[in-house]
This record gives structure tokens, C-alpha cells and sequence, in this order.
């Protein structure tokens, strides 16, 4: 009784005990299979941000604080969002905080007599100075930082004003009264550009000056006259290049690089017939220039240079509003821009990436007329956008995180910049704050094919044609041997594979580059010169070594052709290129020699690729029913014919097979190629010049860059790629595979 | 004659017609493939493992073209030969008629700190004299690479030693005296002093969680401060002691007299800076096989110096153990769970076949990225919100958000879990099913059939898919570059301070120190011996571990036959 109570206990602790261990074992493989789903989603919800286009939604309203000071001259927003500033004629600037208007300080510019505020421009690339244009003609530099102290947690900023260059206005010596007054500051001067609108007259001023030094007189002031009415005048942020304009579309562009001497080197019309340019903006960085017109269109102009050195300016794109553009602000950070159309549409672009991200109705009139007294203004990181129309102010949050990553800027040819045509370029970061992302994708990909088509080339050969001779006439005793040492270098770390070939490898073979194309191409008939060789020698020779050791034989054989490949190829090279191949090649073909190459990289990752070709291959082969082979022998064919009629054919989904994996192992293979080549995302087939690959790149680029900025999430991408190629080429080779072991259980 | 063309041409057609050539054509692969594979494993063994054979030291004495006459003392490193034309582009000097090419020696010169180069080549047909002299020294010092010359004189507190005593003995048993003198230094360095920062930086974070919490009181950051000053009193000590030991080190010092340019030149070179010195050119093959040896136990067990460019490897080889277990030990009882619920517990569908498939491919995705989603996923997500919970008091500083040996374990594991559950599947698969009804017959239940019976008899090709696992992880180099590989470690991820083991630090690797030495070190040519080296041994390793699989694979084999008959 007791016993069976016991028993019974025991037997429910064994059932409880198998249960649990059913549950955790289902739980944790079902776990284990989500982490490994999870890496996949993962990385699609690292990329999908991306492609996401941008949104806006509107923050706060209220009416522009301390009206009483005047009307807006100037509007800005702080780099953290807090505080937004406006200033006003009599020179006060009234900060505000951005979310509910309050004003939190107030300064008062001291002004000459009589004096008021034109306006304000920001005067360096990175916002750091004003340029505040007084009407009687002068300038003052200012510059408006901020003090962060703590009140009990909450952050409070004061803002500071300093005169890095002295407070005294500057005054540009003009015959009259300007109507447009520009100034760049760069790290080691302060360029003025004055211009009068219809006496045409324009002044460029030149003071050597660093921040800290009293401007005085300029070091070097030139005039010329412009070709027309001045309704625009701009200058770019190095202060290198003049842009005049008019309203009808005629732009002159000036090279200010001498400064004795400003050089027009382009005077042209840039919109067509009937059109006017109503409003005019450079884009970021000011080498290329945004021009709206009275129908809603904005286009890009960039200045480009030409073979002989010529610069011009051409049409980039165009982007559409639905009516006259009434304002356009370019972002400070980005090459993107807003544009506002008479209607109040507000439309979010990006140059490079060519998108409209964006485009929404205020609800509002944003006209610019007198009455409506209208100004705006994009918060540094632009993620803000400050409208004031008639004493209110609109704040707005704008979500746009990746306006330069589209379809088209990813895989398309994309017109850059300063350059003469579209074209395919990765180069994701620069020292400029200015500076054009050029993210195509192409390049990479272009490597990356390119590196696992020379290495394919190099091993699929040797994998097959080694497998087809292990696998159908080695003999077993070496067979037993050959197959585990050649599976094992599948193992061999490739970073030093990726070591040798670039240390050891690439200058052998820049060295002994004809010996290496030599061997390449003459081991073909070698082999066939010494097997005609052993078929002719003596059977009592012969007979010594039974079918299936030809491998053998033939190691000698191959070491010393090498060897004597390249102790001749030196003599070779000496009586027909005079000794040096490369430079007869670089001066007759034309074919420039990079010691880290295609060749070399083929080479190495060959070496990689081969055991995983061979293993599979051989596997196929081998686990062929023998009674197929056994039939076909019987019926009189030779062995090659029933290799070739009978094995090879059965086995090729194998082989096929075998060549994809070997392919995504090419394809994903890093190591190899950040060491054997030269890493410059060049698109050349050359097969003595390097590439960069995808791999290579992420490896590269991944470890400094910032966390989910566009670059990020565009390496991810790269990663997303690699791993659909790969996952791609395996499946299907994997499909194979399978029905294939279906078909030989059939057999 | 024409008969016997004939007969040959038709011969040759037959032969070719047979098909053999094609045949040997195929075997030539084979030959070829094994070639570059012994090849390979020859180069990397050669140059790696000759490394630390103590090389004779020669003296050249050679003349120039223009006549010059010089002379210079080193090491023959490689011999190589260029053509005339190369030769002449290169140097710009014209030779000699009868010479069609210059074989040239790459000699190494040492004395960095006076040439400026460590290597030199010379024309074989420029050198007049070959001599080795007996007396030359070859020192290995803490900087400027080694130094060759000869031993003039040792002094004591800038006193000459008398004349007298036997120069060469007195060098070594002052330079043993040195030597532990520098171990009781790096001894108070290192682990003295490190703990007394790693425990401030404790009190650091101590203060500033309670100024987070709000809850410091005067009474706990009195205490606080109480301890820190308890800290720094240690310091002073050590300190003090360092400053004796430093005194004490800097007594001897030994001058040398080397050639440089062609000319001698006193060199005195403190004790403090010698690693160890050896005359190579009078020691016989015996104490040159245990100076091998030496050097070997240097190179396995020293930290690296030089911007890892000479020096040992310890620190790589520690890290990458580590890295390996830490792997191993995440790594297998997820994948033999997985394998077991998919292969005895889940229900075999399309679903299945499908997860299968996928897993199988998992295998083959780059492993590049790999390392994107362990940095993306696990260093920055999961990193950065542990830090956000846990570790506020660090901030902005992260803790556990930035790359470290526990993530880069992580990634690996992910890596290569496809790689153990493919294995254990395949086990699984090939016991009979008549085991597994026998045992449930006999009443046992599932789980203790799995536990009793299948595991056992399917532990082989679990081993199997670890074994291959850690194969596969020692060697991976490009997901670590992401998640938590560094060139040089301050600190191993083990040691004194509690906990001991600190997972969130980052580590050395073997196959990353490859990478950099060859590639990122501003002097590649002094370090390539270094870099075979390691190479040597990452490829012992895996070979080792590969062998095992294989033995363990034919030894399951057999046993399934002996199981299924």
C-alpha cells in the first residue's frame, strides 16, 4: 500500500519532471530560433528609417513676444531648442523660450545715433557670427553664445554676446549707398562684398584678420562693375566664389580666389522666358545656388569645372512648389532646403537625394508683402521651423532624420557636387562641416562582385576539377589523406590568409608578375605535355605507380615547372619588356599596376573558397550510386566518358550547389579583402587594380560612426544586403541540395 | 620517317580522345590545391616557428661602387635578387658591366636610436669581408628595437667596474638584479596602483549614485571621503616604494661599443632598458635551443611593447581563451536545446523544414554581419539601456553600452550556434529508432530517454559541433573588430579587484593582433617575424582543433556501424 503511494508520488514527480523539461526545451529552442529571426528584423528595423519620408506637426503658437520693440529683423533658434531669439531695428534681440514665447532676456545692441538694424545674415559656415547691417551703410560682427548653468535640475541658459572683431561698425568704402552688404568670415579673414543695385557697383573687401583682431582698414579692396541691375548678391562660405543676380534669372558668377583681381567666370541665364527669380538662396556650403520662380519651380545651379579647368554653372534638378515661391531655407547642416509656396505649402526637399520629402498646407497665407510682415527660420539641426506672420509665431517639429539616403541617391548615378557629371561614388564622411555624403552603393557592390568573380575564377576550376579526381579516381589510401587535409584550410583563419596575401603575396607577385600570368597560363599545356609524357615513357616505368596516385606524381612536377617559371621569367621579361613588365604595361597598354590587387585578392580568397567548393563537390560526386557508374563501365564506355556522360550529370545540382556556397563565402568574406587590397571604392575591372567591398566597408566605417545617423543605418543596409545575397545563394543552394538527396534515395 | 609522324600524330589523337588527359588534368588540380595548402602551412611554419632561433650576428665589411669603404653589424634577414635595370633605377648608380643582376642582402642593423632604420641591404658583389666576431652582443631593449655591439665596460652609480672582472658574467648577474627589480616595479604598477584607482573609481561612483538617489547625508559622504583619503594614503606608499625601486633600477648601466655608418661609437645604455643580451655568435647549437626556447616562453608569456610590435602576445592569448569559453559556454546548451526541440520535440512540418533550411543557411551568412548586429543590437541597445538602468551613477561614460568581451562572446555565439545545432542534429538523426522505442517500452519517459540514453549516445556530434564552434570563433577576426576587439588592452578582462572577472572590458585577440601589427603598426617590417609567429600559433590551434573533430567524426562513424549492425 505504502509502496504503490510511493510509487504513484514518484511516478507523478517523473511525469512533472518530463513536462518541464518538454516546456523548457520548447521554450528555449523556440528562443534560440527567434534570435536568430530576431538578427534579420533587426537589421531591417535599423535600415527601415531610412526610407521613411519626413513629417511635420505643429508645436506651439503665440504672438511674437515684446512686440513693442518692432517688427522681426532677425529669427533664430538655439542649437538645443530651448531659447529662440529675435531682434528687432532698434537693435534689440529679445530671447524667448521656444515652446510657450515666453521671454527669458533682453539685449540691447548699442547702436550710433539715428541708427537702426537692416538686417541680420549669419557671416561663417558654421553659424558662429552675425553680420548685423546697420542702414547707414556699416556692419558689425557679433557673436551670440550661451552660458549653461543648472537651477535646481533644470537647465538654464544665458546667453553671452562678444565682438570678435571689435565693436566698432565697419564701413566699406562705397561711391554710394549699398544696397547689399555681405560678409564671410573664414578661420584667417574677413572678406566684405558691397554692392549698390542699380549703379551696378561692387566692392570686395579683404581684411587679413583672425577672431580676436580689431578690424580696421581693409587689406585689399577691389571694384568692378556688374553686367546688370544687382537684385541678389550672395557669397559662399570660404569666401571663394561671387554670385550677382537679377530678378529675371541672369547670374554672374565671380572667382574670388585673388584678391586683387575678382575674375567673372560665368555670366548666364538660368531660368527660361517669362520666368523671374523671386527668390534666391545658396545651399549649404554655397557652391550651389536655389532659385524659385513666380510658378512654383526651384532649381538647383552648381558650379562645376570642366576638363580644361572651366568652371560654369549647370543645371543639377528642379523641385516643384504648387505656387510662386514665396521663401526657401536651406538646412544649416545638410544639403536640404524648405520651400514655401504663395499658398502656404511647405515642402521639405533634399538636393542630393533629389526627394520631396515632405509637402503640407499651413492653412495660413505665408505671403511676403508689406502689410504681412513675415519671416522664418530652421532651427540648427533642423529639426524646428519658426514662422512669424503678423505678430504670431508658428513653431513647428519636423521629423526628418534621413532626407540624403533615397532609392536613387543609394543605386543610381547621382550629379554631386563640383563634379562634371553623375556618377557612382561612396565617400561618407569628410572634414568639412559643408561636406556632400556621397552614399552609392554601387561602388561597394561593384567590389564586392568584382572580388568574388576574380576568386571564383581562380578556385572553381581547381575545386571542381580537384573534387572530380579525388571523388572518382584517387586512389582510396591517398583519398583518405587528401580530402581531410584540403577540408581543413576551410578553418584556416582568413585574417591570415588576408595577412600573407597582402605582406607576402602581393609583393612576390608584383616581383614576379610574369612568372605568376605565366604558370596561370601555361599550366594547362604542362600537364598535358607531361601526361603525353608518362603515356609514352616505358610501361615498366610507368607500371611502378598504379591509377590513382597521378596526384602524387604530379606534386614534384608541378613544384619544380614553378620554380623554373620563375628563375626563366626574369631573363623573359629582361629581352622582351626591357626588364620591367609593369612599366611597359603602364606606358604601352596603358594598364596601371596597384600592388594590392584584384589578382592578388583572387588569389587569397580563392585559396578560401577552394575547400568549401571542393568538400561539397567531392561529396556530390562520391555519393553517386555506384551501379550508374558500374552500368555505364559495362556497356563499354570509358572512365571519362562515364565521368563526363553519367557522374558528372548526376552530381551537378551538387556542384551547382557548390559553387553558390562558395559564392556567399566570397561575397561575405572580409578579412581578405581589407588586407589584400587597397580599399579605394574605385569602379575599374581592372584585374591589377583594387576594390573595396561591402564587407571590407562596414569593417572599415562601422566602429566610427555616430549611432543611427544616416551613415549608420546606411552600413546596416550594406550588412542587410550581404546577408540577402548570401542568405539568397544558400537557399537556393541548400533546395538543391536537398531534392538532390531525394533523387539518389530514389536511384 | 613521315610513317612514324604519322603513326605518332594518330597516337596523340587516340590518346587525347581517351579522355586522360583530361584526367590529369584534374589530378594536376588536386596536386595544385595540396601544394598551396602545404605551402601555406610551410611558409607561415617556418617563418613563424625560426623567428626566435638566435641568428648569427655578422660583420660586413663592403665598398661601395663610388669606392667607398664600410662597414656594418647585423643580422641577415632575407637575400633577394633584382635585375640590373631595377637596381640602377633604385640606387641611380651605374654597375658594372659583367653584372646582369645584384643579389642583395637585407640585413638588420639595429641601434634604431642611432640609425634611424633597423634594416640595411647590401650587394652581395659590394661585400669585401664576411666576418662573425665573438665578442659582438645582441641586447633586446624595452625601446628602440635590439642593439648590436660589444660589451666595454659596466659602472655602478657612474662608476667603472674594476678592469679586472669578467665583464660578461658581471653583466648578467647585474642584469638579473635588474630584472626582478623591474618585476617588483610593474608588480606595484599594475596591480598595486590599479587597484587603488579601480577602488576610487568605486568610491567615485558610489558618491555620485547617492547624489542620484538623492540620499547622501553628511554622515555617508564623510565616510566616503574617509576612504578615498585612506586610498591615496596607500598610493603615497607605493609611491614611495616606486621611487626607491626607480633609484635602484637606475644604478648600473653598461656601455657598448657599436658601429654606425661605418664608424664606432660608445653607446651607455642604462640597465633598466636591457630585456636580455646574448653573444649568438659563440653559443653552440644547444644553448642556442634553449635560448629558442627562451624566447619562446618570452613571446607566449611578455606583454607586447613597442606598439605591439615586439614583445609577447599574452594578452591576445588570454583574451581570445577567454573570449572562446565564454563563447563555448553560452554557445552549447542553447544549440543542443534547439537541435533537441527540433529534432524530438517540435513537430515535423513544413514549418520545420523551413527553420531547418534557415538555420542551416544561417551558417553561411558573412560573419561580418554578425558583428553589425551584435553592435547594433547588443552594444548600443542592449548596452546602452543596462547603462540607462543600471549604471546611471558612470554616465555619460558608458559601462556595459560599448564594445566588450561579453558582447563580442554574445555575437560569436549567435554566430556559431547554427553550427552546433547542425551537428547535433545530425547525431540526433542517426540514432536508430529502435533505441528510442526500447526505452520508452521499458517505461522511461521522454525526458529521461533524451537524458539517459539519446544525449549520451549523441554527445560525440555535440562535441563535434563545439569543437567546430571554437574552431570557427579563435579564428573569426571581423565581427570582433565591431564588438569589442582593441589593440592594446590596459587591463585583462581577469584580475585582483572584485568581482575578478570584468566582461564588460575589452580584450586582445590573436587573429585582430594579426590584422594590426601587419597593417596598422608604423614599423612593419620589424614586426612581421612577430606576426607569422602569431599566425603560427592561431594555425596550430585551429589545425589542432579540427584534428579533433576529425578523429571524433571517424570514431562516430564506426560506432553507428557497429550500432546499425
Amino acid at each position: 500500500m505504502i509502496n504503490s503511494v510511493e510509487a504513484s508520488a514518484q511516478q507523478r514527480r517523473r511525469n512533472l519532471l518530463d513536462r518541464l523539461a518538454a516546456g523548457v526545451i520548447a521554450a528555449g529552442g523556440i528562443w534560440v530560433i527567434l534570435i536568430i529571426v530576431l538578427l534579420f528584423f533587426y537589421l531591417l528595423a535599423v535600415v527601415a528609417p531610412i526610407f521613411k519620408s519626413a513629417s511635420m506637426a505643429q508645436q506651439a503658437q503665440y504672438s511674437t513676444p515684446a512686440i513693442h520693440h518692432g517688427v522681426s529683423v532677425y529669427l533664430a533658434i538655439e542649437e538645443s531648442k530651448q531659447l529662440a531669439v529675435r531682434a528687432t531695428p532698434n537693435g534689440t534681440f529679445i530671447f524667448f523660450e521656444l515652446t510657450s514665447g515666453t521671454p527669458t532676456y533682453t539685449y540691447h545692441l548699442d547702436l550710433p545715433p539715428q541708427v537702426t538694424v537692416d538686417s541680420i545674415a549669419q557671416a561663417d559656415v558654421d553659424g558662429r557670427f552675425l553680420n548685423v547691417k546697420l542702414d547707414d551703410d556699416s556692419m558689425i560682427i557679433l557673436e551670440i553664445g550661451y552660458r549653461v548653468s543648472f537651477d535646481d535640475e533644470r537647465r538654464v541658459l544665458t546667453p553671452t554676446f562678444s565682438f570678435p572683431y571689435g565693436e566698432e561698425p565697419i564701413t566699406i568704402e562705397h561711391n554710394q549707398q549699398s544696397d547689399h552688404r555681405d560678409l564671410v568670415i573664414t578661420e584667417d579673414a574677413v572678406v566684405a562684398v558691397v554692392s549698390n543695385r542699380n549703379n551696378r557697383t561692387v566692392s570686395v573687401a579683404f581684411f587679413e584678420a583672425e577672431e580676436g583682431d580689431e578690424l580696421a582698414d581693409p587689406d585689399q579692396v577691389s571694384q568692378f562693375e556688374a553686367p546688370f541691375d544687382i537684385d541678389y548678391q550672395m557669397v559662399d562660405g570660404q569666401a571663394r566664389w561671387l554670385y550677382l543676380a537679377n530678378r529675371s534669372g541672369q547670374v554672374a558668377l565671380y572667382d574670388l580666389n585673388d584678391a586683387e583681381d575678382p575674375v567673372q567666370v560665368a555670366n548666364i541665364a538660368l531660368l527660361n522666358g517669362g520666368a523671374e527669380a523671386v527668390v534666391m538662396q545658396p545651399l549649404l556650403g554655397g557652391s550651389s545656388i536655389l532659385i524659385g520662380d513666380q510658378f512654383g519651380n526651384i532649381y538647383q545651379y552648381s558650379i562645376t569645372r570642366d576638363k580644361q579647368n572651366q568652371y560654369s554653372l549647370a543645371r543639377y534638378r528642379s523641385f516643384e512648389l504648387d505656387s510662386s515661391v514665396q521663401v526657401i531655407l536651406p538646412e544649416d547642416r545638410r544639403k536640404g532646403f524648405i520651400g514655401i509656396s504663395e499658398q502656404g505649402t511647405l515642402s521639405v526637399f533634399h538636393t542630393t537625394a533629389e526627394q520631396n520629402l515632405l509637402s503640407v498646407s499651413l492653412g495660413f497665407d505665408a505671403r511676403y508683402n508689406n502689410e504681412l510682415h513675415a519671416l522664418s527660420t530652421y532651427s540648427p539641426r533642423s529639426d524646428r521651423l519658426l514662422l512669424e506672420t503678423n505678430g504670431n509665431i508658428r513653431v513647428y517639429e519636423i521629423d526628418n532624420h534621413h532626407p540624403e539616403i533615397s532609392w536613387s541617391s543609394l543605386w543610381n548615378e547621382v550629379w554631386y557636387e563640383g563634379y562634371e557629371s553623375p556618377e557612382y561614388i561612396w565617400q561618407s564622411s569628410s572634414a568639412d562641416n559643408d561636406f556632400e555624403p556621397k552614399f552609392s552603393l554601387i561602388p561597394l557592390s561593384f567590389g564586392t562582385l568584382k572580388a568574388a568573380f576574380y576568386a571564383m575564377m581562380f578556385a572553381t576550376p581547381l575545386a571542381i576539377f580537384g573534387a572530380i579526381f579525388t571523388a572518382y579516381f584517387m586512389a582510396p589510401a591517398m583519398r583518405a589523406w587528401v580530402k581531410p587535409s584540403i577540408e581543413i584550410m576551410e578553418a584556416l583563419p582568413t585574417v591570415i590568409l588576408g595577412f600573407l596575401a597582402g605582406l607576402w603575396l602581393a609583393p612576390l607577385v608584383e616581383d614576379n608578375l610574369l612568372a605568376v600570368v605565366s604558370v596561370f597560363l601555361i599550366m594547362p599545356f604542362e600537364l598535358i605535355f607531361f601526361a603525353w609524357l608518362w603515356h609514352i615513357l616505358p610501361h615498366s616505368l610507368t607500371r611502378r605507380i598504379p591509377d590513382g596516385w597521378q596526384a602524387a606524381v604530379l606534386i614534384p612536377v608541378i613544384i619544380v615547372f614553378v620554380w623554373v617559371a620563375f628563375a626563366v621569367s626574369p631573363l623573359v621579361e629582361q629581352a622582351i619588356f626591357g626588364g620591367d613588365l609593369k612599366g611597359w604595361m603602364r606606358t604601352t597598354l596603358g594598364i596601371n599596376y596597384d600592388q594590392r590587387n584584384s589578382l592578388v585578392v583572387g588569389l587569397a580568397m580563392g585559396l578560401a573558397v577552394i575547400p568549401t567548393i571542393f568538400s561539397i563537390t567531392e561529396d556530390a560526386i562520391f555519393s553517386v550510386p555506384k551501379h550508374l557508374t558500374q552500368g555505364s563501365l559495362a556497356l563499354g564506355a570509358t572512365p571519362w566518358q562515364t565521368l563526363t556522360r553519367v557522374v558528372i550529370l548526376t552530381a551537378s545540382p551538387g556542384i551547382f550547389s557548390a559553387v553558390m556556397i562558395g559564392l556567399g563565402r566570397a561575397v561575405g568574406e572580409t578579412m581578405i579583402v581589407l588586407m589584400a587590397t587597397g580599399n579605394t571604392p574605385l569602379m575599374d575591372f581592372s584585374v591589377f587594380q583594387g576594390m573595396r567591398t561591402l564587407s571590407a566597408n562596414i569593417a572599415v566605417e562601422l566602429p566610427e560612426t555616430e549611432v543611427d545617423s544616416s551613415h549608420y543605418r546606411v552600413l546596416f543596409l550594406a550588412a542587410l544586403v550581404l546577408f540577402a545575397v548570401t542568405f539568397f545563394f544558400n537557399t537556393i543552394a541548400e533546395v538543391v541540395r536537398q531534392n538532390l538527396r531525394k533523387k539518389y534515395g530514389n536511384l | 620517317m613521315s610513317l612514324t609522324t604519322n603513326n605518332q600524330q594518330s597516337a596523340f589523337a587516340h590518346w587525347w580522345k581517351s579522355g586522360n588527359p583530361m584526367i590529369w588534368i584534374n589530378a594536376g588540380a588536386v596536386s595544385i590545391s595540396l601544394i598551396m595548402v602545404f605551402g601555406l602551412l610551410g611558409l607561415i611554419a617556418a617563418r613563424g616557428g625560426g623567428h626566435f632561433w638566435p641568428k648569427d650576428v655578422l660583420s660586413i665589411e663592403y665598398k661601395t661602387i663610388d669606392g667607398k669603404l664600410s662597414t656594418i653589424v647585423g643580422e641577415l634577414i632575407d637575400t633577394d635578387v633584382i635585375s640590373k635595370l631595377r637596381y640602377e633605377e633604385s640606387t641611380g648608380q651605374t654597375l658594372p658591366k659583367e653584372l646582369r643582376e645584384v643579389e642583395r642582402w637585407m640585413i638588420k642593423v639595429g641601434n634604431r636610436d642611432q640609425n634611424g632604420a633597423d634594416f640595411k641591404w647590401v650587394s652581395k658583389f659590394e661585400i669585401q669581408k664576411l666576418g662573425k666576431p665573438s665578442s659582438v652582443v645582441a641586447v633586446e631593449r624595452m625601446e628602440w628595437g635590439t642593439l648590436f655591439g660589444e660589451l666595454k665596460s659596466i659602472s655602478e652609480n657612474g662608476v667603472d667596474m674594476a678592469s679586472h672582472t669578467d665583464l660578461w658574467s658581471e653583466l648578467h648577474h647585474r642584469l638579473d638584479r635588474t630584472l626582478e627589480l623591474r618585476d617588483l616595479i610593474r608588480q606595484l604598477e599594475k596591480s598595486e596602483i590599479g587597484r587603488v584607482n579601480y577602488v576610487l573609481e568605486k568610491l567615485r561612483l558610489e558618491r555620485r549614485t547617492l547624489e542620484l538617489d538623492g540620499t547622501e547625508t553628511a554622515e555617508n559622504l564623510r565616510e566616503i571621503a574617509a576612504k578615498e583619503r585612506h586610498q591615496q594614503e596607500i598610493y603615497k606608499v607605493i609611491q614611495r616604494k616606486l621611487e626607491v625601486l626607480n633609484q635602484q633600477i637606475k644604478r648600473d648601466k653598461a656601455k657598448f661599443e657599436i658601429i654606425n655608418e661605418g664608424h664606432s661609437q660608445i653607446v651607455e645604455l642604462p640597465f633598466a632598458v636591457i630585456v636580455g643580451a646574448i653573444k649568438p655568435n659563440v653559443m653552440n647549437a644547444g644553448e642556442k635551443l634553449i635560448q629558442y626556447f627562451i624566447n619562446l616562453y618570452h613571446f607566449f608569456m611578455d606583454d607586447p611593447r613597442e606598439a605591439n610590435t615586439e614583445g609577447g602576445i599574452f594578452p591576445a592569448i588570454f583574451g581570445t581563451v577567454m573570449m572562446v569559453l565564454l563563447m563555448t559556454v553560452l554557445v552549447t546548451p542553447f544549440g543542443v536545446i534547439a537541435a533537441v526541440y527540433l529534432r524530438e520535440y517540435a513537430k515535423q512540418g513544413p514549418v520545420i523544414r523551413i527553420i531547418r533550411i534557415a538555420v542551416n543557411n544561417l551558417a553561411g551568412v558573412p560573419s561580418i554581419v554578425y558583428g553589425v548586429f551584435g553592435l547594433g543590437f547588443f552594444v548600443y541597445f542592449l548596452g546602452g539601456n543596462i547603462d540607462d538602468l543600471f549604471f546611471t551613477a558612470a554616465k555619460p561614460a558608458p559601462t556595459v553600452g560599448t564594445p566588450g568581451i561579453m558582447w563580442a562572446a554574445l555575437t560569436l555565439a549567435i554566430m556559431t550556434v547554427p553550427v552546433v545545432i547542425v551537428s547535433t542534429e545530425e547525431g540526433l538523426t542517426r540514432i536508430p529508432r529502435s533505441i528510442r522505442e526500447g526505452s520508452l517500452a521499458l517505461g522511461a519517459t521522454r525526458f529521461e530517454t533524451l537524458r539517459n540514453v539519446i544525449l549520451p549516445m549523441a554527445s560525440p556530434s555535440i562535441m563535434t559541433g563545439v569543437i567546430l564552434a571554437i574552431a570557427r570563433a579563435a579564428g573569426e577576426v571581423a565581427p570582433l573588430m565591431l564588438v569589442g576587439v582593441v589593440k592594446l588592452a590596459p587591463d585583462l578582462p581577469i584580475d585582483a579587484n572584485f568581482p575578478f572577472v570584468h566582461l564588460e572590458r575589452k580584450f586582445m585577440h590573436l587573429g585582430f593582433h594579426i590584422y594590426d601589427v601587419g597593417f596598422q603598426s608604423p614599423n612593419v617590417e620589424v614586426a612581421r617575424p612577430l606576426v607569422y609567429a602569431t599566425s603560427f600559433l592561431l594555425v596550430l590551434v585551429i589545425i589542432f582543433l579540427n584534428l579533433a573533430v576529425i578523429l571524433m567524426r571517424n570514431k562516430l562513424r564506426e560506432r553507428y556501424r557497429s550500432m546499425e549492425n
